[in-house]
């Protein structure tokens, strides 16, 4: 797939010298790029001339699965799956999208309760991204102290549905679970913990002088580029563009809280950085814990399972649905015809469209930075190869 | 911008390139277009002020039987309105021309469309596979896939 | 080595005991040091560790040392065998050979040699060809790229390291790490740190040289010795563990040895240059051969931890940058050091 370039260099007697570029592979299995993940690396010297992205090594054939389900609700566990790591966000993608082409209308206790699991998600998501992130500059502490918290939201979680990781929580037309009586004076607790934790992992590591060196000013991606390679979530923000899917395409009532979207400033470094990428996901968690105490506080009363229809037959047509995940965009595509079965279900995932912008953003970096670049696009490899 | 009115700016541009619409009662208005026509239809969209489709959320292969399609779902950063481009083509001779210098996005899209179902797309600058190995044999998203005995030596169904 | 000579009467078997007691100390040691770095590890990061075996851990450094011994020991098959099995151990030479310049204790110094500092520089470069070997007999370019990254940092944090080194003989005007303890015996305001055992002008105007000159030899320590927030060679999700990637088993037991001996070492330089060797903070108490010990190794376990504690802080710099901060940072600063000290000394 790539072709060594020979540069001749001449020297003084008139002989020339060859330089050759090195192919490496920073394989499949490798402690820094989150997964199944393999880069084939052209190098010259400690210079990245070219980054190939292989991947598919954890490709589960969800797709072709869902062709063969006896119900839309069948699909909901694989769509978990899909990103392990914030599955709620996925489920909500596809209820989102089933519920478009179904018409079902959800009461409000139920958009509020999803409201409450996504933001929850969201951060429980950010904090595995910047503990990896903190892992791969060299910074072990962060990732430990963001794994406590972690483990409190997980507990929201099981407290709720039983499950710590993979949830079949959201149904299409409502949840599968109210929320226990106990939930929303844990989650009071955990927001006042937490605001403890950020904040001391906010002046050890964002601010700190070594940190700075090794991420401003390093993959720096233009807005222009940006929205051509159709990057969604964090990336998108810290490059300087204002979109943000729970303002701007609303899928649900996050207009009724008070909350700020984050763009990268270019505080340190320059705009579309990663450490900008960063510092986006920081403040993002502040914004989420905004909300959920918003949500937590105004949450109506209802039947979470008063619109779940008994039998799910659509009419024949397509509807694409998405949602703001902690990645980007996630989307699903469904092509429904007569039948119980979904005809088509293609799943849009934010981390695959991320990716396949490595090759231009990584141009020109050292090896070392190309690391900090792939830490910051936040990839997981479970909605990568689906 | 509503469904109606951006089909009618694009039928007055591309009057027989557009085969077939559904505007109303759908969850996502669609437009059919010619399959020769597309990447003319594409850059147009992405162009024109008042359409501004900069950003293609979703390329998706679908595979009707007798016929194969894509479905591009667009949406506009600056005026914030979506609509859906559809083409299709017969299952034999699934060539479809690359709308990947318009939208780099759809690169990958259309590299993961031909692993799944065999689409051709003519103009794309690296079309391999991309999710299953590169010998793979076979196109398993279409509907009428059989799962092969063997590969490389390994029984498959088991 | 005196009163040794009355016992047995061959000084070849005296010299060979000898070499054994830095030995045996740096096996004691690198069993504790294990036990305090992932103990401490664990409390900075807000967890706990080695629970199990033991009060509280203490006895798990036993079975990670059961655990390596009893590895399969597994050599690439395209590897060049003979340097591959020789690289750890020629780390490890490196590094013990220095041991044999230390001052221990007041009463016990391996070789008494009036070479002593120069000699410790000069034969802990044997580390550098080592790595360079492990690297390279790998036949793995992940591990080549460790060890060539590793080569040239240690040979560039070499210069400001041995520039403040010799600030610190011009100052004491000897190069025995046994004469230059003894000239900061008598209390904690004789250690060189504070100024050393001068006049008080002459004291302080050599006081600030002497900060300049331990935080220089500090960083390029840790640089020698590949720790955080310079340890890119082994940093661990970019290159697998560098030159180490390819060493399992006893070579690599030997490597981790070598890395936790070139630490005290280091330390205990500092120790010896800055801060005092073996004498007593308090003058004439608490002195005396067995408490000097106990100072010596107190303050050179002090320093260790200084350097755990900044690895699991820290995070790690990049190559140019390591590189930048060497050349264009240190080596300035130490060579108007030394143009400062000598200034003052002639004055």
């Amino acid at each position: 797939m790539t072709t060594e370039t020979i540069d001749t260099i001449k020297t003084s007697t008139g002989k020339s010298l060859r330089t050759e570029e090195m192919v490496v592979n920073m394989g499949p299995q490798h402690p820094s790029t989150h997964g199944v993940l393999r880069l084939e690396v052209v190098l010259d010297g400690e210079i990245v001339v070219d980054v190939i992205p292989h991947i598919g090594y954890l490709h589960r054939c969800f797709e072709k699965h869902c062709e063969h389900m006896t119900s839309y609700q069948q699909v909901i566990p694989y769509v978990d799956r899909m990103d392990y790591v914030a599955a709620m966000t996925n489920e909500h993608a596809f209820v989102t999208a089933a519920e478009k082409l179904l018409k079902i209308e959800v009461p409000e206790r139920v958009h509020y309760i999803r409201i409450i699991m996504a933001e929850l998600q969201r951060i429980a998501s950010h904090l595995i991204a910047i503990g990896t992130f903190g892992i791969d500059m060299g910074a072990f502490t962060p990732f430990l102290y963001y794994f406590r918290d972690r483990e409190k939201i997980l507990d929201l979680f099981e407290m709720t549905c039983g499950a710590r990781l993979l949830y079949n929580y959201m149904w299409i037309g409502g949840l599968s679970h109210d929320l226990p009586p106990q939930f929303i004076d844990k989650t009071k607790e955990f927001i006042v913990h937490f605001k403890k934790t950020l904040q001391e992992v906010n002046d050890l590591l964002n601010y700190n002088e070594i940190f700075i060196k090794r991420t401003a000013k390093v993959g720096v991606l233009p807005r222009d580029l940006a929205i051509n390679y159709a990057c969604s979530g964090p990336m998108l923000r810290a490059s300087g563009v204002d979109f943000d899917l729970r303002r701007d395409d609303p899928y649900t009532l996050y207009d009724r809280f008070e909350w700020k979207v984050i763009i990268g400033e270019g505080e340190v470094g320059v705009v579309g950085d990663v450490w900008n990428r960063n510092m986006v996901r920081q403040k993002e968690m502040w914004e989420s814990l905004k909300i959920i105490e918003q949500a937590i506080n105004s949450l109506p009363e209802g039947d979470v399972q008063k619109a779940i229809p008994k039998r799910i037959r659509p009419t024949p047509g397509d509807a694409y649905g998405r949602v703001e995940g902690p990645r980007g965009e996630i989307g699903f595509y469904i092509v429904a015809e007569d039948n119980v079965t979904p005809y088509r279900v293609k799943g849009r995932a934010p981390a695959f469209v991320n990716l396949s912008v490595i090759n231009e953003i990584s141009k020109g970096a050292m090896l070392a930075d190309l690391v900090a670049i792939i830490g910051s696009i936040d990839i997981v490899l479970g909605e990568v190869d689906r | 911008m509503t469904a109606q009115e951006i089909f009618e700016i694009i039928k007055s541009q591309f009057n027989d390139a557009v085969l077939d619409s559904k505007l109303e009662n759908v969850p996502d208005p669609f437009i059919k277009i010619q399959t020769e026509k597309i990447k003319d239809v594409a850059q147009f969209v992405r162009d024109n002020e008042q359409l501004r489709f900069d950003y293609l959320m979703c390329l998706s292969g679908v595979d009707y039987k007798g016929k194969i399609g894509v479905t591009y779902n667009l949406y506009s950063m600056v005026h914030r309105h979506k609509i859906t481009l559809k083409v299709e083509v017969p299952t034999e001779s699934p060539n479809i021309p690359s709308v990947e210098s318009i939208w780099k996005t759809a690169n990958w899209h259309e590299r993961e469309a031909f692993d799944m179902y065999g689409i051709n797309f003519i103009g794309h600058p690296d079309l391999r596979r991309m999710l299953l190995p590169d010998d793979w044999e076979g196109y398993p998203l279409r509907k009428d896939y059989e799962v092969p005995e063997f590969y490389n030596g390994m029984k498959i169904p088991y | 080595m005196e009163n040794l000579l009355s016992i047995f009467s061959n000084p070849i078997v005296i010299s060979v005991l000898l070499a054994f007691v830095p030995l045996v100390f740096i096996l004691v040691y690198a069993l504790v040091v294990l036990y305090g770095e992932m103990k401490m590890a664990a409390h900075i990061q807000n967890r706990l560790a080695y629970m199990e075996n033991g009060w509280h851990g203490t006895l798990q450094p036993f079975a990670d040392m059961l655990k390596l011994l009893q590895k399969e020991d597994i050599i690439p098959q395209a590897a060049d065998k003979l340097f591959f099995v020789l690289a750890p151990y020629l780390v490890f030479v490196g590094t013990y050979a220095s041991f044999a310049v230390l001052p221990f204790s007041s009463g016990f110094i391996g070789s008494n040699i009036d070479l002593g500092i120069f000699y410790m520089v000069a034969v802990s470069s044997l580390v550098v060809v080592g790595l360079l070997m492990s690297g390279w007999a790998s036949n793995n370019k992940w591990s080549l790229f460790g060890a060539l990254r590793s080569a040239a940092q240690i040979v560039s944090y070499e210069i400001p390291g041995v520039l403040a080194i010799l600030g610190v003989v011009m100052v004491l005007g000897t190069m025995n790490m046994q004469e230059m303890t003894k000239l900061q015996d008598g209390g904690i305001q004789n250690w060189l740190i504070l100024g050393g055992n001068f006049p008080l002008y002459q004291k302080l105007s050599l006081l600030p040289f002497m900060i300049l000159f331990f935080v220089i030899y500090l960083l390029s320590s840790m640089a020698e010795v590949n720790r955080t927030p310079f340890d890119l060679p082994e940093a661990e999700s970019e290159l697998v563990q560098g030159y180490n990637t390819e060493y399992s088993g006893m070579k690599f037991a030997i490597f981790y040895l070598a890395e936790y001996a070139n630490l005290f070492l280091v330390s205990a330089v500092v120790v010896i240059m800055f801060f005092g060797g073996w004498t007593s903070p308090f003058g004439t108490f608490m002195s005396g051969p067995v408490w000097s010990a106990f100072w010596f190794v107190g303050k050179g376990m002090f320093f260790v931890f200084f350097n755990i504690w900044l690895r699991w802080t820290l995070p790690r710099l990049r190559v140019d940058q390591l590189m930048y901060v060497s050349w264009k940072v240190l080596t300035p600063f130490a060579l108007a050091g030394v143009i400062a000290i000598g200034l003052i000394m002639v004055l």
